[in-house]
This record gives structure tokens, sequence and C-alpha cells, in this order.
């Protein structure tokens, strides 16, 4: 448990690096083909560090706003407020802040940056779904990622990712009108700039694909074992657990608020195809374990 | 200095960071130890202040049943006159029986499982009940630790220099998991 902390620390600074080198990149570029110099790494370099902050600050904030999740009093949800404090005493951590999500399909997740500073949040579809055992499964397992730090490396990725689509997306569209303004203006320059933004765009989109690859690696499959064993011995009864996933397994996963920058975080993965179950590309970009694998391991313990 | 001096300075260097570190741990058990018993002594204080009022509403539908009444109501007075943790644990499995004897006989009038105010009581105690159940996890966890180290060679020379001493475990003598589970799940 304290490897998995600190190596999820490790991570989470690696990845940071990692974007700060990628942003420098791109500044020296931008610097190189303007002529300007240094200025060009250097905003690059702000842009990075101010990324950094705000995702390690309010990165939580930005998950849940994203999921459109609700925070919740104990009067309105008396059972799920129960149940995650009890299990915060038996993890011996603070009470995370709990949210519902507006969704029918029953799926939970957890974020924040450490214990002192998490939130767990659940769908209306696992609330009317599960039982009360069932209902202690799922927090549980959502109660290890916070213990092990998961919150922290798995918030981080979800705002990178996002900011990353945000960007390369504004690249390519400032390239597709500053295109169309430079058939329509006048000056030559006005064309190279945004041959300029294209370049850095569809940089951008190749790397896409790729910050995929790192979300899977990161956020590797072996986490959520590990959270389903230790959510297991936090309630001392696997099979509450164990029921609560075959009950995912013939729940719809459909979510209008899923996209690809929060699917990790989440207990089951989220489609974005109504009345579907995961399309061959989701699959092929997984980040969970199979459910009858992971229900098998519990059945082990 | 001669080597000899330096290899005995460098021993001496070696055993007290030893003791300053299982000193640390010590401390840092004995906290959590205490940190356990007072999250326990909240659930079960929370307890004590629900039962009168599950009494006073199941009674308002089944008033004939006094005898699991007033069963509950000794049960709570001993608890909160209990001291130290073997005689608590004794008094809280009293009150735990009490309210599975409550429940069992609430299931007998339909009119007030209907009740929204014995729902509410219901869900609290339930999640009170589960609660301590956590909390004693836990506490009996850290003085499973703290009893392990206190007793143990090198740490329990440590121990002794400074007054720590073993802890008793919160046990309760129930066959599964101590709380009364009634599930209201709609849906199921």
């Amino acid at each position: 448990m304290y490897e998995e902390i600190a190596s999820n620390k490790r991570k989470s600074v690696l990845l940071v690096i990692g974007a700060f080198l990628f942003l420098g990149v791109i500044g020296l570029a931008i610097g190189y083909l303007f002529g300007t110099g240094p200025l060009g790494l250097v905003i690059a370099l702000v842009v990075a560090f101010l990324l950094a902050t705000w995702s390690y600050f309010s990165g939580d904030k930005v998950v849940l706003a994203s999921t459109r999740a609700k925070l919740v009093t104990p009067d309105e949800q008396p059972r799920l407020h129960n149940i995650v404090e009890g299990l915060a005493i038996a993890a011996g951590v603070p009470k995370p802040k709990v949210y519902v999500v507006p969704e029918q399909a029953p799926n939970a997740y957890a974020t924040g940056r450490d214990p002192e500073h998490s939130s767990i949040a659940v769908t209306e579809g696992l609330l009317t779904m599960m039982n009360r055992v069932e209902l202690e499964g799922v927090i549980a397992h959502e109660m290890s990622h916070v213990v092990d730090r998961d919150i922290l490396l798995g918030t981080i990725v979800a705002t990178l990712v996002g900011a990353a689509v945000l960007l390369s997306e504004f690249f390519m569209r400032s390239w597709w009108w500053g295109g169309i303004g430079g058939r329509r203006g006048n000056d030559s320059n006005g064309g190279g700039f945004g041959l300029i933004m294209f370049a850095v765009g569809f940089a951008l989109m190749a790397i896409a694909p790729l910050a995929g690859q790192v979300i899977k690696l990161s956020v590797s499959r072996n986490r959520e074992y590990l959270a389903d064993a230790q959510g297991a011995l936090l309630t001392r009864y696997p099979p509450g657990l164990i029921s609560a996933l075959q009950k995912l397994e013939t729940a719809p996963t459909a979510m209008r608020s899923a996209n690809n920058a929060t699917a990790h975080l989440w207990l089951n993965q989220p489609s974005r195809i109504p009345g579907e179950k995961n399309s061959t590309m989701e699959r092929l970009f997984s980040t969970h374990p199979p459910l009858a694998e992971r229900i098998r391991r519990l059945e082990e313990m | 200095m001669s080597p000899v001096l330096w290899i005995v300075v460098g021993l001496l260097a070696v055993v007290l960071l030893a003791g300053i570190y299982l000193f640390n741990r010590l401390v840092a058990l004995r906290t959590r130890v205490d940190n356990g018993w007072s999250q326990i002594d909240v659930q079960l204080r929370r307890r004590y202040d629900l039962i009168p009022n599950l009494v006073e509403t199941v009674k308002g539908y089944a008033s004939h049943e006094r005898e699991v009444f007033e069963h509950v109501t000794e049960a709570r007075a001993g608890a909160m006159a209990a001291e130290g943790v073997d005689q608590q644990a004794q008094a809280e499995n009293a009150i735990t029986g009490g309210l599975r004897q409550l429940f069992a006989v609430a299931e007998n009038y339909p009119e007030l499982k209907a009740n929204q105010n014995f729902l509410a009581l219901q869900e609290e105690l339930t999640g009170t009940e589960s609660k301590i159940a956590y909390a004693r996890q836990f506490y009996n966890d850290q003085v499973m630790k703290l009893n392990t180290l206190v007793g143990s060679f090198p740490s329990n020379l440590v121990a002794k220099a400074f007054g720590f001493t073993t802890r008793d475990f919160f046990d309760i003598d129930d066959p599964e998991r101590g709380p009364v589970r009634v599930d209201l799940t709609p849906g199921t």
C-alpha cells in the first residue's frame, strides 16, 4: 500500500514533467519558426506552470463539474452519507465530500488530491440499483482509491488530457479560420502564421492517441484489482462488491457526461453510445479490466 | 581518534537513531489507538441519543410490547454507566441484542414500517451500527499493531523505558459483524 502511494506520487510528478517538456518543445518550435527566440519557450513554460498548478489545486472541481456532479447533504442522502462516513472511519481518513451524478447508468468515481481533499461521486442509477451491502462494496472500492492517492494521479491525467484536447482543437480551428481569412485578406504573413498553427494542431492531434496510451499505462488495470481487494478488506465482506459488480455486468453503461478524459476514473468503464455496450474502439482503448475477471479474483479471496 | 573509537561512536549513533524511530512509531500508534477509541465513543453516544426517540416512535404503534422497550432502555442505561473497554463492549452487546429484538417486533406492525419517522430512525441506527463496527475494526487493527510493538524485541525496551503499555481489544461476541442488518433498499 505504501509502495502504491509512493509510485502514484512519482508518476504524478513524471506526468507533470512530461507536460512541461511537451509544451516547452512546442514553445521552442514556435519561437524558432517566428524568429522570436526564447519568448515562445517562456510563454509555453508559463502556460505549463499554470496548467500544472491548476490541475493540482482545482482538478477535482473540474472533474466534478464536467460530470455534472451535485453535492448532496446528509438529509438528502442519509444512507449514502452513512456508508461513506463509516468506510472513512474504517480506512482512518477524513470523510470525503459526497456527490451525486444525474445519470441512470450505475457507476461511481473518486477524485481529489489527497485524503484531506477528496470527493466521492455516485450516479443516481447506482443508488437505485444497489442495496446497502453492495453500495458499501462500491464505496469501499472508491475509498481505497482515496487512501492509495490514485485520485491525485487520475485527476491530473483527466485535466491534462482534457487540456490537450482543448488545445489541439483550438489550434486546428484557428488554422481553419485563419486560412479562410488569409485567402480573403491581404498579408502573406497570415498564411505563414496559419501554417504554424496547423503544424502545432497537427502535432497535438498526433499526440492524442499516444496520450491515450499513457493513460492506459499509468492508470493500469492492476490499480482496479488492487482497489477491489483493498475495498473487500475494508468491509471484510467480499460478497458485497462481487454482487455489485455482477449487477454492473448486465446494467447499461451509456452516460451523457462520459468522455475520454475522465473514463479511467469511473468504477466501470462508461460508454458514450446510448443503448449499446462498449464499442470495439472503446474496448481497444479500455482503461478497465473485464468485470468477469474482477469478480473471479474477488471470489478467490 | 582511533578507529575503535569511531566504531563505538558509530554504533551508538545507530542505536540512538533506532531508538528514536521506535519511540516515534510507538507515539504514532498510541495516538491512532486513542483516536480510534474516540471514534467509537462518538458513534456510541450517537446511538444513545437515537434510542429514546426510537422507543417513543415504536411505542406509539406497539404499546403492549413493554418487555422489549424495557430491555433496550435498561441496556442503554447500563452502557452509559460502563467503564473500561471490556465492560463497555459487554454493555454494547446488550444494546445491539435489544435493538435487534425491537426491529424484529416492528416487523409485525405494517403501519409502523410505513412511518417516515421510523424509517429515518432505522436508517440512522443502521448507519450508526455499521459505523461502530468500522470504528471498532480500525481501533482493533491499531491496538494489534501497538501491542505487537510493545511486546516484541527490541521495541519492548523503548516501550518499557517510556511507559507504553498494551491496550485491550474492543470485542463484540457476534457470529457475524455485530450491526443489525436491516435492508430497506428500494428495487431489490
